[in-house]
C-alpha cells in the first residue's frame, strides 16, 4: 500500500512538477465531458481544463435526459460537481460554440479540444406525414417534461384522445411511456417540470403502443426499465402470446446475450400475467407491438394538418450475417388511430462549421477519439489536438457508465499524443477565452452561477414538495445565475 | 514509452488469465458454495454485515461507529486485492462488514460509483478473478444482474462493487477493474450496444 502510495506521489510531483500547463477545453458538460475532466485531471497534473457548455446548466442529459422518476441515475451529478470544483478545473456555461466563438478559435487557445456535445437532433423516418402536427420526436417530449429551456413551450396536446403511439422500443421510448402512463400522483415530488406535471395531470392518454420493427428477442430495452414499468399500479402490459414465438436465429441470439434473453423471459412473464387481471376504470395499458415497421402517417380528416394515426406494415425478421437479423417488410398493413406519436428512433449529432462530419453516421469519424478528415487525395490524416467522447463519437447509445470506457480511451489517445510531444507550443487557455467572450459580450455562467441556480430551484422545490422545480425559461436561468 | 510498455505488460497477464479460464465460473458455480455453512457457524460476523449494509444506504455511513459497540470485531479486516488495468495488484485491508465500492474510494482506488450504491448504474463494475471466490459471494440479485446486464467488459465473474460486502472467506479475493484501454486495445472486446 505504503509503495502504491509512494509511486502515485512520485508520478503526480513530476507530472506536475516537470512541464507547462496543458490548457484543455471541453465542448459540453454532459457524463462524456465530465468523466473526459475527471480522467484527464487524474492522469495530467499538469492539465488545466475548461468545460464549456451552451446551457447555462451543467450535466447534460442527466439533467435534460434522465428521466425524473429516476433520482439514483442522477446520483452521478454529485461526482461531477466535485470535478468542476477541482482547482484546475472550471465550468463556463452560456458559451455558444458555433456562434459566441468558433472552433478554429478554440484550437489557437488550448493545446487540446475535446468535443463532448452529444446529440442534439433526432434521426428522421423519412416517410409520409411526418410533418404532421401531434408528432414528435421523444427527445422533444424528453427535453419538454425535463424543463429543457429549449422545449418548455413545446405544449404537446395530451388530451385529443386516449392512445399515443410511440416509435421504438428502446429505454427513451420505455421512459416517455412511463411518464405518460404513470400516476401523475407518482411524479408530483419529482424534479419534473411543473408545466409537464399539470399538462399528464389533464391528460387522457390510456393507451400507449410501443411498436417495434423486430421481435421481443431484438427489443433494445434493459431489464431494469422493462421490470420497473411492469411494477406500476394499474399499468397493465400487453403483448401477443403469438410474438413471443422464437426462430432458432432468436435462440442464438439469446445464448449469446444474457441480457437479451433476461430480456425475452420478463416480457414473457409480462405476456402470461397479462390474462389474469381484472378490468379497472382507471386501467391504463401499454401495449408492446412487435414485427411492424411505420409505412406512413394518417391525417385527420375533420382537424387537417394534424395527426390520426399510423399505417403499420407487418415485418418477418432475416437473417444478414452471423448472429444478426433485421426487419422486412412483408406488404401486409394496418392502420392503428391515435392522437399524439413520439419518434423514439434515436439521436444524431449536429455538425459545427469547421469540424469533420459523418452525415450517415451522424457522427464525428475518429480513430481511438482522434478526429480524422479526409484530405482533398482522400488520404484520412488526424486534426492535431482535437478530440471527441461520448455520443458525438460513437453514436447516441448506451447509458452514461459507457462514457466511462469512452472518456478513458480518448484520454489514452491524448497521453499518447502528448507524450509524442504534439502540445508544446505555447498557448493562451483560460486567459484568452476569458478575453474573447468578454470582448464578444458573451454573459457566461461559472459553477457558482449554476450553483445559485441549484440553490433557487431547490428552494423552489421545497415549497412544492419537490426534490426541485426547474427553471425552465433562458431568462430565469440566466437571471438567477447572476443573481 | 515506458507506460506504453506497462500498459501492454498489464495486458499479457489479463491474457492469461482469459486464459486460465477464470472466465467460465457459471458451470462450477453450484459446487462450491460454502456461505451457507459459514452461516451457521459465526452468526455474529452475519450480523455485523447486515448492520454494515443497513447503514450503507442511509449514507454518511461509518463503519467504525457502528462496529465499535462489538469491541474486538472493530479491528477485523481482511485484505482484498484490487487488480489496476496496467495489471499491478494492489492489496487494501478492508473491515469487515464494508463493500468493496467504499473499500475501494477509502484507499483511492479508481472505481466510479456514479449512483451512489442505488443500483442504477454499473459503473462499480469488478471481476472476481478467481472462481473459487466468485464462488463464495452469494447470487446476485435480479437488481444487481439488471445492472451488470449492461456493464461494460461483463463476464460470468463480474459484480458489482456496492453488493459485495467484505467476509473473512473473502480474503486475499483479487478483484480486477475493468478497463477501455485494456479491453479495446487486448480482449478484442466489443461493448454491448445497452
Amino acid at each position: 500500500m505504503s509503495r502504491y502510495l509512494a509511486r502515485f506521489l512520485v508520478s503526480r510531483y513530476f507530472s506536475s512538477a516537470s512541464s507547462r500547463p496543458l490548457h484543455v477545453c471541453i465542448v459540453g458538460s454532459g457524463p462524456a465531458g465530465f468523466y473526459t475532466a475527471d480522467k484527464l485531471l487524474k492522469a495530467h497534473g499538469e492539465a488545466r481544463i475548461d468545460i464549456i457548455d451552451r446551457l447555462p446548466t451543467p450535466f447534460g442529459l442527466v439533467r435534460s435526459g434522465v428521466a425524473p422518476d429516476h433520482p439514483d441515475t442522477k446520483n452521478a451529478i454529485n461526482q461531477f460537481s466535485l470535478v468542476a470544483q477541482h482547482k484546475r478545473c472550471s465550468f463556463y456555461g452560456n458559451v455558444k460554440l458555433g456562434s459566441d466563438l468558433l472552433l478554429s478559435e478554440l484550437r489557437d487557445l488550448y493545446h487540446v479540444v475535446v468535443l463532448a456535445y452529444g446529440a442534439e437532433s433526432d434521426k428522421d423516418l423519412g416517410i409520409p406525414g411526418e410533418r404532421l402536427s401531434g408528432i414528435y420526436s421523444a427527445r422533444e417530449f424528453v427535453w419538454w417534461y425535463n424543463g429543457h429551456p429549449d422545449y418548455s413551450s413545446l405544449k404537446p396536446d395530451l388530451k385529443r384522445s386516449d392512445t399515443a403511439v410511440i416509435l421504438g422500443q428502446g429505454n427513451v421510448a420505455l421512459d416517455v411511456a412511463r411518464i405518460l402512463l404513470r400516476p401523475t400522483t407518482e411524479l408530483a415530488s419529482t424534479d419534473i417540470a411543473r408545466h409537464a406535471l399539470s399538462a399528464l395531470e389533464e391528460s387522457s392518454i390510456r393507451k400507449v403502443y410501443l411498436i417495434g420493427r423486430r421481435g421481443p428477442v431484438q427489443a433494445a430495452l434493459t431489464a431494469k426499465e422493462l421490470r420497473e414499468v411492469l411494477g406500476i399500479k394499474n399499468l397493465h402490459v400487453r403483448i401477443k402470446e403469438t410474438d413471443l414465438n422464437v426462430t432458432p436465429a432468436d435462440e442464438e441470439e439469446m445464448k449469446n446475450s444474457r441480457a437479451r434473453k433476461r430480456i425475452y423471459e420478463l416480457l414473457s412473464k409480462a405476456a402470461a400475467a397479462a390474462g389474469t387481471s381484472e378490468a379497472d376504470p382507471d386501467q391504463r395499458e401499454l401495449h408492446f407491438v412487435f414485427f411492424r415497421q411505420p409505412d406512413q402517417f394518417l391525417e385527420s380528416d375533420e382537424r387537417r394538418g394534424q395527426v390520426s394515426g399510423v399505417n403499420l406494415e407487418k415485418t418477418i425478421l432475416e437473417s444478414v450475417e452471423s448472429g444478426k437479423q433485421i426487419a422486412v417488410g412483408t406488404g401486409e398493413f394496418e392502420d392503428l388511430s391515435c392522437s399524439m406519436v413520439l419518434k423514439a428512433i434515436g439521436y444524431k449529432s449536429v455538425p459545427i462549421n469547421g469540424l469533420p462530419f459523418d452525415h450517415k453516421k451522424g457522427i464525428v469519424p475518429n480513430v481511438s477519439g482522434r478526429v480524422v478528415s479526409q484530405t482533398s487525395g482522400g488520404i484520412s490524416q488526424n486534426e492535431p489536438g482535437l478530440y471527441v467522447c461520448g455520443w458525438l463519437k460513437r453514436g447516441p447509445v448506451g447509458i452514461i457508465g459507457t462514457n466511462l470506457y469512452c472518456a478513458e480511451e480518448t484520454v489514452g489517445s491524448i497521453s499518447e499524443d502528448i507524450a509524442e510531444g504534439v502540445c508544446t507550443s505555447v498557448k493562451a487557455g483560460s486567459k484568452g477565452l476569458m478575453e474573447l467572450l468578454e470582448k464578444r459580450n458573451v454573459k457566461k455562467v461559472d459553477f457558482s452561477g449554476w450553483e445559485k441556480i441549484d440553490a433557487k430551484e431547490k428552494q423552489m422545490g421545497s415549497e412544492r414538495n419537490k426534490d426541485r422545480e426547474k427553471l425552465v425559461s433562458w431568462e430565469d436561468l440566466l437571471a438567477a445565475a447572476a443573481s | 514509452m515506458l507506460g506504453h510498455m506497462i500498459s501492454r505488460f498489464g495486458s499479457a497477464i489479463v491474457k492469461q488469465l482469459a486464459k486460465e479460464g477464470y472466465l467460465s465460473a457459471y458451470g462450477t458455480r453450484n459446487l462450491q458454495r460454502s456461505y451457507g455453512q459459514y452461516l451457521r457457524s459465526s452468526p455474529m460476523v452475519q450480523r455485523q454485515t447486515r448492520t454494515s449494509q443497513e447503514s450503507l444506504f442511509l449514507r454518511n455511513h461509518k463503519f467504525c461507529t457502528s462496529s465499535s459497540e462489538k469491541g474486538d470485531e472493530e479491528t477485523e479486516k481482511i485484505t482484498i486485492v484490487f487488480v489496476d488495468k496496467d495489471g499491478e495488484e494492489i492489496p487494501v485491508k478492508v473491515p469487515i462488514g464494508m463493500s468493496v465500492l467504499e473499500a475501494a474510494h477509502e484507499n483511492d482506488i479508481d472505481l466510479e460509483g456514479a449512483c451512489e450504491a442505488s443500483l442504477a448504474c454499473s459503473t462499480c463494475h469488478v471481476i472476481v478473478m478467481d472462481t473459487e471466490y466468485y464462488n463464495k459471494l452469494e447470487e446476485p440479485t435480479d437488481e444487481e444482474n439488471d445492472m451488470l446486464d449492461l456493464a461494460f467488459g461483463l463476464t460470468e465473474t463480474s459484480r458489482l462493487g456496492c453488493q459485495v460486502i467484505a467476509k473473512p472467506e473473502l480474503d486475499g479475493v483479487r478483484l480486477a477493474i475493468p478497463s477501455a484501454t485494456r479491453n479495446f486495445a487486448v480482449d478484442g472486446f466489443v461493448p454491448k450496444p445497452h
